[in-house]
Parts: structure tokens; sequence; C-alpha cells
């Protein structure tokens, strides 16, 4: 099992430890908006369990993916604001 | 409001509020009750598709004429009504139902509704999620897709004579009285000149012995997905199902909403009362979009509800004076049709309250066809 997996945030690689959730990938690129609403309000993460669907983002190409319950995986491209 | 109202329109679902905007239109002081919020009922739970369609000359007499009223209506429609004029693809999977195309193509094109027949490649262009190998299809371009309850509040508070409607949200009906007035269900009498009964899929509880029995319908919403597909569509085989009266059915029927959300039908079902899920139901009716529309699984669903038409024995709505009293009327009995129909449903209503010449003759609708089964004990 690698200690470190390389994926990409909005285009930009990063660098996280195995076990880190696409949630926390996310913040630690320093993106705020995950998502946005049906009337275009910044949306991200409330409850961090996979119930309230707020921290969806878009993984390699399959939107609504929620970042909370998904781990970061080598190669994964991830985009928010979608 | 001070003195009674002409007219008390029991039910404030699209059809109720489309008979309150004509009646106040021409003058008349209308009173709304609804037990529940406006566009609540039915008008909450079904698709929102306006949709020309041609099971029996009446029945494209109604929804023709309604659908040219929406048309007029869309330029003032505000952007919570999510009007879309995205248009009907009827698909045909096989050479039978592509006769079925070029029958109604030419039945439409006949009457001044504007179509396109599309072959096997032009409907995989036109919608690329669906299964290659379609035998073609019928683009009806001016069909159109609203969100219903917000459609049922513009109605009741747009035009200029809006003042002249009075809604009362949270009131239960217990009665029409054959003296034109309702008794609420805590025992207060409400005088007027005429009482509608436009409860939908409960008008016969308030009329007993109509002929108007409730068939279930179950929805699926997805997340957002925009351009998915394009237009609403709706496999040809949906006419079986539709017609089917006894076995449940289940046919393809997806619209796109202006949200970028999918929403996905339909199942017909009589003698299921409750709006619970039938996971059985819901199942066939999502493998049969699955047969369609092959990626559609990958969506989310995010939602699924069921409600109920109002089914008449002979699939056209009641319009008119019952054959109770002339002052208690009917505006019920419109299937899957009601969003489609609402709107001439309500001037045909005012038409003949009015006293005014109808818009399109009026007599497939009125209650009066179905002989005395509006009467209790007939
Ligand atoms: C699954 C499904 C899909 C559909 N898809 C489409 C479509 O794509 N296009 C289309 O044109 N039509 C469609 N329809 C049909 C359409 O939704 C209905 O025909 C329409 O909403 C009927 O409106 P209504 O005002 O008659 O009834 P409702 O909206 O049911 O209004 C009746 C009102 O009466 C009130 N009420 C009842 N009893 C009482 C009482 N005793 N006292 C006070 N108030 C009372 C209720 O609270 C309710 O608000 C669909 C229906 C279903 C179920
Ligand atoms: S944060 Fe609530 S579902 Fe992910």
């Amino acid at each position: 099992m690698p200690e470190r997996i390389e994926l990409s945030v909005n285009g930009r690689a990063l660098s996280v430890p195995w076990g880190t959730t696409v949630a926390a990938a996310v913040a630690l690129a320093g993106e705020t908006r995950f998502r946005r609403s049906v009337h275009g309000d910044a949306r991200g993460p409330l409850c961090g369990m996979g119930i309230c669907f707020e921290c969806r983002v878009t993984i390699n190409g399959e939107p609504h993916a929620r970042s909370c319950l998904i781990l970061c995986a080598d190669g994964m491209e991830v985009r928010t604001d979608e | 409001m001070s003195a009674a109202p002409d007219i008390v329109i029991v039910g404030a679902g699209i059809v109720g509020a489309a008979c309150a905007r004509e009646c106040a239109r021409a003058g008349l002081r209308v009173l709304v009750l609804d037990r529940g919020p406006v566009g609540g009922g039915t008008t909450a739970a079904g698709m929102g598709h306006i949709v020309v369609m041609d099971d029996s000359p009446a029945q494209f007499a109604l929804t023709a004429f309604s659908r040219r009223l929406w048309q007029e209506l869309a330029p003032e429609l505000p952007a919570a009504v999510e009007y879309d004029p995205c248009g009907t693809l009827w698909v045909a999977a096989d050479e039978p139902e592509m006769a079925e195309v070029h029958r109604k193509a030419a039945f439409y094109r006949e009457r001044g509704v504007r179509v396109e027949v599309l072959e096997g490649d032009d409907v995989a262009a036109a919608e690329p999620a669906l299964r290659p190998g379609m035998a073609g299809g019928l683009r009806v371009v001016d069909d159109a897709v609203v969100y219903p309850p917000a459609a049922a509040q513009h109605l009741l508070e747009s035009q200029e004579n809006a003042r002249r409607i009075e809604v009362r949200p949270g009131v239960t009906v217990a009665a029409l009285n054959e003296d034109g007035g309702v008794t609420l269900a805590d025992g207060t009498r409400v005088s007027a000149g005429v009482a509608v009964n436009a409860a939908g899929p409960w008008s016969p509880l308030l009329a007993p012995g109509l002929p108007v029995r409730k068939r279930k319908g179950h929805l699926v919403i997805t997340d957002r997905h925009p351009g998915f597909v394009h237009h609403q569509i709706v496999e040809l085989g949906y006419l079986k199902s539709a017609h089917a009266v006894t076995a449940d059915s289940v046919a393809f029927n997806i619209q796109p909403r202006k949200t970028g959300q999918m929403l996905i039908g339909s199942s017909r079902q009589f003698g299921a009362e409750g709006t619970e899920i039938n996971a059985e139901i819901l199942d066939r009716m999502l493998r049969r979009a699955f047969e369609y529309l092959p990626g559609l699984g990958r969506l989310s669903a995010i939602r699924a509800w069921a409600g109920h038409r109002a089914a008449t024995p002979d699939k056209l709505p009641l319009i008119g004076p019952s054959l109770a009293s002339d002052r208690i009327w009917l505006a019920t009995g419109h299937e899957g049709l009601g969003i489609t129909t609402s709107l001439a449903t309500g001037r045909l209503l005012a038409d003949q309250v009015l006293g005014r010449a109808p818009a399109i003759p009026v007599e497939p609708y009125l209650p009066a066809r179905l002989g005395k089964g509006d009467t209790p004990h007939a």
C-alpha cells in the first residue's frame, strides 16, 4: 500500500496521505466551493457522513460524487464548482 | 371578501386555479378553498408535460386548444414556472411503431400541429443517450414542460383581476350544496352562486357516484445532469400502457427539467388507493427506462413518489354542470393530462357559467354525457 496518493484537484497536482477522503483533499487544495446549489450558491461539506449530499464533486468525469465518502486514489481527477 | 362570491371553487390544483383565473377575468368574484396549499395535490405529483394527444378527436381538440393557450401565456410566466418549449420526441422502437409515427404525423399536420418525422439516424443525433437502433421518431415541436405547482400559483395571482380571487388554503369542504354554496368540515356554510368541484382524484368523495377513479402513477427524479436528454421523450408503446384499463402498466417517459434534473415516469395502476411506493412497479418502470437509455442507471435518483390521476370511463374530463344540481359544477376527471388541459378547462367552464359561446365545442366534456352517474343513488 503506497504511503502517498497523487491526484489532481481542478487540474492542480496534489499529494495526500493514504486514507485521505476526497473532501479533505479538496479542502487541502484550498477550494471552498465544492459545488453550486440550483440557484448558484456555493456549497460544501456539512455532515461529513454521506447524508446531506452538499459535498458533491465530479470525480473522473462522474458528477455528483459525495467527496466525504470517497477515498483519494492515484491519478484521480477531481473537479469542483460544477 | 365582503359580499358572497359569485363562484366558490373547491380545489386549488391547476384545474381549480385555471377556472378561478378565467372567471375572475370575466369579472366574477371567486372564492377558492383547499384543505392544503395551492397546487399541493396531484398538481404537485405529476410531470407537467404540455402535450397534444390524439386518442380521440375530442381529446385532440382539448389538448391542442389548451396547448395554444399555454403558448399565449408563456411570455408572462415567471421563471419559477420553468416553462420550457423542449418539444416531445415520440420514439418508435420498431416498424409497427414507425407506422404509428407516420399516421400521427399526417393527423397532426392536417390540423396545423408542427411535427417532424425522424429516421433512425436522426433520432440518434437528436438524443445520443437513446439506445442505438431506434426505428425513428416524431418530434412535436411546440410541446412544452412546466412546473405545475408554480403554474397554479401564477394562475391565481397574475392577471389584472386577481384581486377578485380569494384563496383560502387549509379549509376542508364537507359538501357542495344544491343551492350553490358549500358546507365546510367545521359546519360553516359559505354561500355562492355556483359551487365547482375541482377536487381532482378526491372529487367523487364530494359527489357520490361520480364515475371518477384513482389511477396511480409513480415518478422518480434525478440529480442535475444537464443535457442528458433534450426533449420530453416518450415511447410510442406508451399508448398501449395508457389504453390498458385493467392491468398495471409501465412505459418509458423522461422529462428534462430546466434545473438539469431528469424526471422519469411512468406507471398506471387502478385499485391502488395509497401513495406509498410500490417497489415492484418502480423497478419495472425504471427497467423500462434503462432499456431506452442505457446510461440512465449511472445518474443518481434523489426522490421517488406517487400520485393519482382522476380517470373517467371515456378518458375525457368532466367540465360543466352536474346532474345533481345546476348550481353544482364539475371540473375534474383530467386523468394524465390535467396540466395540459387546465387552461382550456378554465375557459370552457367560464364560457358556460357566463353563457358565452364556447371557445371549442363543449359537448364531449359535459358531465351529462355519462348519464346519471353523478347523482347519489342513481
Ligand atoms: C404520475 C403523474 C404524472 C402526470 N403527468 C402529467 C403530465 O405530464 N402532463 C399533464 O398534463 N398531466 C399530468 N398528470 C395529470 C395532472 O397532474 C392532473 O390531471 C392535474 O394535476 C389535476 O389537477 P386538479 O387541479 O384537477 O387536481 P389536484 O391538483 O389534485 O387538486 C385538487 C385539490 O383539491 C383539494 N381537495 C380535495 N378534496 C378537498 C376537500 N374536501 N376540501 C378542500 N379541498 C379539497 C386537494 O387538496 C387538491 O389540492 C400526471 C399525473 C400523475 C399522477
Ligand atoms: S458532507 Fe454530507 S454527504 Fe458529504
